[in-house]
């Protein structure tokens, strides 16, 4: 399933670890602490992930999605991004969301199961993420246009996956960003599978990329995998739409290691042989710490310290979430109308009465 | 004063918008060079030209899902939808996303736009143009949903939802359109969303109508006054939130309520009021709250339109009803 995207796709650092001749110059320029930065976020977001998965089965987190192994897709891509820039992710992409500035208990609280978790600390520009499939793409051209009307230098992103190439809504985004030249990257992780259903039942085209010759912008496949290449696929789409451009749809061709969700069991609809290539020969973490050890930047001691700092933060995280009280039940009425309609405020009275009666 | 009908009226609302409120734009199919199928963008372009009065793709999902994305990014957009028959592409975009973002967000980002749509029948429209959802959007929590019957009340209205910070459903009975003239004041004003109109004062009977409906109840409640029975009219302007207390200091008075739609009459926002009255009055009802509404049928081709919609002959049979019950 993968030779349709290789004979396409940017890639820099190879699945063993290697340097591609195009991605020399581009290693080259990079400092130390970038080359480094990217291996913290992407050992980091694993072990978050892995943390997550844990909670979920210990019954803390309500049912999670997995993300492990799309890890160089959201970090190359958030990396990309500057403050003003606005992120319109889905539910896989809570890689990004930390990159941007979602504080990590924002992100166990939401996936506990409470709405305080969708709030973005002010400043960061970041929606919750959109549930049904690719109807964050229309939000993030919409963001794009006012962007563009306002003639601001920010961006927005939209993250969706190869299932929702599928959808209308990708389309009639697709298309409003092209006919309106607007700043808007249309950033697709295409991990292969939606829920169950093959790339193949998704669609005819050969790739994801290929789409946006439809729109009259630039589509580019990249190696989701290589971290270094999809943060200059991304970068470089950044700019464009900065310059005033217009949209650039990436695809990421990568592969979700785990199941759709904690409620998902993958092996029902996943070859074995597929799913131990991937993990075992083109992980992307793998692969970039192979690189960094075979250049000298990372050591094994280094590599430890590096994972224990992350847990340490993981695990305070997840203590202080999980410390925050409850909202209380009237809360579900704190946020649905700037100012309450006396309809709803009686509602919230009959709550309220409720509790009194009956409380425990 | 000028004199205008309701598509002017409402015109002339989006004009003091957009010359108010540099945030406000105003997009949808045909609204720019066309001036709206039914005129209501008419020379808005002209004026404030292609980055306020925005021709779109045809795409109704489009519309809604990009003018989320601006609201969210600080504008207030006036999205036209060009027959509310035809926003279901858009719908998942209302429902799932519009009405819920500041919850979603905890009202971390603003959400202040205004979806427009003309709707309703009697006009002899072709097929799927003439439907009356107003329910459909009324039951989504996070939504306002608001209809007038008078050029006046249509451009307050409008000023009002796009003023208000919540996403606001903005319907357009298109069978009133131009049926009258009024004076409408000039400049910015507001019917606050909310309120409803008490268009007669009666004694006997209480009738409940909004949008097309308002001006076929008044006259099957004139032809009573000659029988010496007099209705209390009550045009609700705000379909969502309900104005309780209007609808219920009626009711205490009259004790007979005939609620006009004409939506079909199964889950529609009639039964929603019904059920309220009995809840809020029940003690003072003289006879069952009646309904007059479009029947459970799907809206039919215009050669059966008028049997399907509510006339004067049934309200006044509902009248009736209600009074020798």
């Amino acid at each position: 399933m993968f030779n349709q995207w290789e004979s396409e796709w940017v890639q820099y650092i190879t699945p063993e670890g290697e340097i591609t001749p195009t991605g020399e110059k581009v290693w080259d320029e990079k400092s130390t602490e970038e080359k480094l930065r990217f291996y913290r976020w992407m050992t980091f977001i694993r072990l978050f992930d892995r943390k997550m998965v844990v909670l979920q089965r210990q019954g803390r987190i309500g049912t999670y999605a997995p993300l492990e192994g799309q890890e160089a897709a959201q970090v190359g891509s958030a990396l990309a991004l500057k403050q003003e820039d606005w992120v319109f992710p889905s539910y896989r992409d809570h890689g990004v969301a930390m990159i941007v500035g979602m504080p990590l208990t924002q992100i166990i609280l939401y996936w506990a199961g409470r709405v305080e978790g969708c709030k973005p600390p002010e400043g960061v520009r970041i929606m919750p993420p959109a549930v049904p499939i690719a109807t964050q793409i229309p939000h993030a051209v919409g963001a794009a246009w006012g962007s563009k009307l306002r003639k601001e230098n920010s961006v927005a992103v939209a993250y969706f996956g190869d299932g929702a190439t599928s959808e209308g809504d990708f389309h009639e985004a697709c298309n409003f960003a092209g006919v309106f030249q607007l700043p808007a990257i249309l950033f697709c992780q295409n991990n292969g599978y939606a829920i169950s259903v093959p790339f193949t039942r998704q669609s005819a085209s050969k790739t994801v990329a290929q789409k946006a010759s439809a729109y009259n912008f630039p589509g580019i496949c990249v190696d989701g995998n290589d971290v270094l290449a999809v943060f200059e696929v991304m970068k470089q789409a950044v700019e464009r739409a900065r310059q005033g451009e217009g949209p650039t749809l990436i695809e990421a061709v990568t592969y979700r290691k785990g199941a759709h969700t904690t409620a998902d069991d993958a092996t029902r609809y996943r070859p074995f042989d597929e799913v131990e290539e991937w993990i075992n020969k083109r992980d992307p973490l793998i692969r970039y710490i192979t690189l960094l050890k075979n250049e000298g930047l990372l050591t094994e001691q280094e590599e430890r310290d590096w994972e224990e700092n992350a847990k340490q933060k993981i695990e305070q995280a997840v203590k202080e979430a999980e410390a925050i009280p409850p909202k209380p039940s009237t809360h579900l009425f704190a946020h649905v109308y700037a100012k309450l309609p006396p309809a709803l405020e009686k509602q919230k009275e009959e709550l309220l009465k409720k509790e009194g009666t009956y409380h425990a | 004063m000028p004199r205008l009908t309701m598509v002017q009226a409402i015109r002339d609302a989006l004009c003091v918008a957009l010359r108010t409120d540099p945030h406000v734009l105003v997009l949808g199919e045909d609204v720019g060079k066309n001036g709206g199928v039914f005129r209501a963008t008419e020379g808005l372009w002209e004026e404030f030209g292609d980055n306020r009065v925005i021709d779109t793709p045809l795409s109704e999902a489009g519309i809604v899902g990009t003018s989320i994305g601006l609201a969210v990014s600080g504008f207030k957009p006036v999205a036209e939808i060009q027959f509310l028959s035809f926003i279901y592409p858009g719908f998942e975009q209302v429902v799932a996303h519009c009405a819920r973002l500041r919850t979603r967000t905890q009202s971390a980002f603003p959400n202040s736009l205004v979806i427009r749509a003309p709707y309703g029948g009697g006009i002899r429209a072709p097929e799927l143009h003439c439907d009356s959802t107003e329910s459909l959007f009324v039951h989504i929590p996070g939504l306002k949903v608001v209809t007038p019957s008078t050029p006046s009340d249509a451009k307050g209205l409008l000023l009002a939802a796009i003023q208000d910070p919540d996403p606001v459903i903005y319907l357009e009975p298109m069978k009133l359109y131009r049926s009258v003239k009024e004076e409408v004041p000039e400049g910015w004003y507001e019917v606050p969303i909310g309120e409803a109109k008490k268009v007669r004062e009666g004694e006997d009977v209480t009738l409940i109508a909004w949008g097309a409906m308002v001006p076929i109840a008044v006259q099957a409640a004139d032809a009573w006054i000659k029988e010496g029975v007099t209705c209390d009219i009550i045009d609700l302007r705000s379909l969502y939130p309900l104005d309780e207390e209007t609808i219920v200091e009626s009711v205490k008075k009259t004790g007979r309520v005939i609620i006009v739609h004409e939506a079909p009459k199964t889950a529609g926002l009639g039964a929603e009021i019904a059920a309220f009255i009995q809840e809020e009055a029940f003690l003072y009802l003289e006879a069952p709250v009646a309904r007059v509404t479009g029947y459970d049928v799907p809206v039919p081709m215009f050669a059966l339109e008028d049997a399907f919609r509510p006339d004067i002959h049934r309200i006044s049979r509902a009248i009736h009803q209600v009074i020798s019950y």
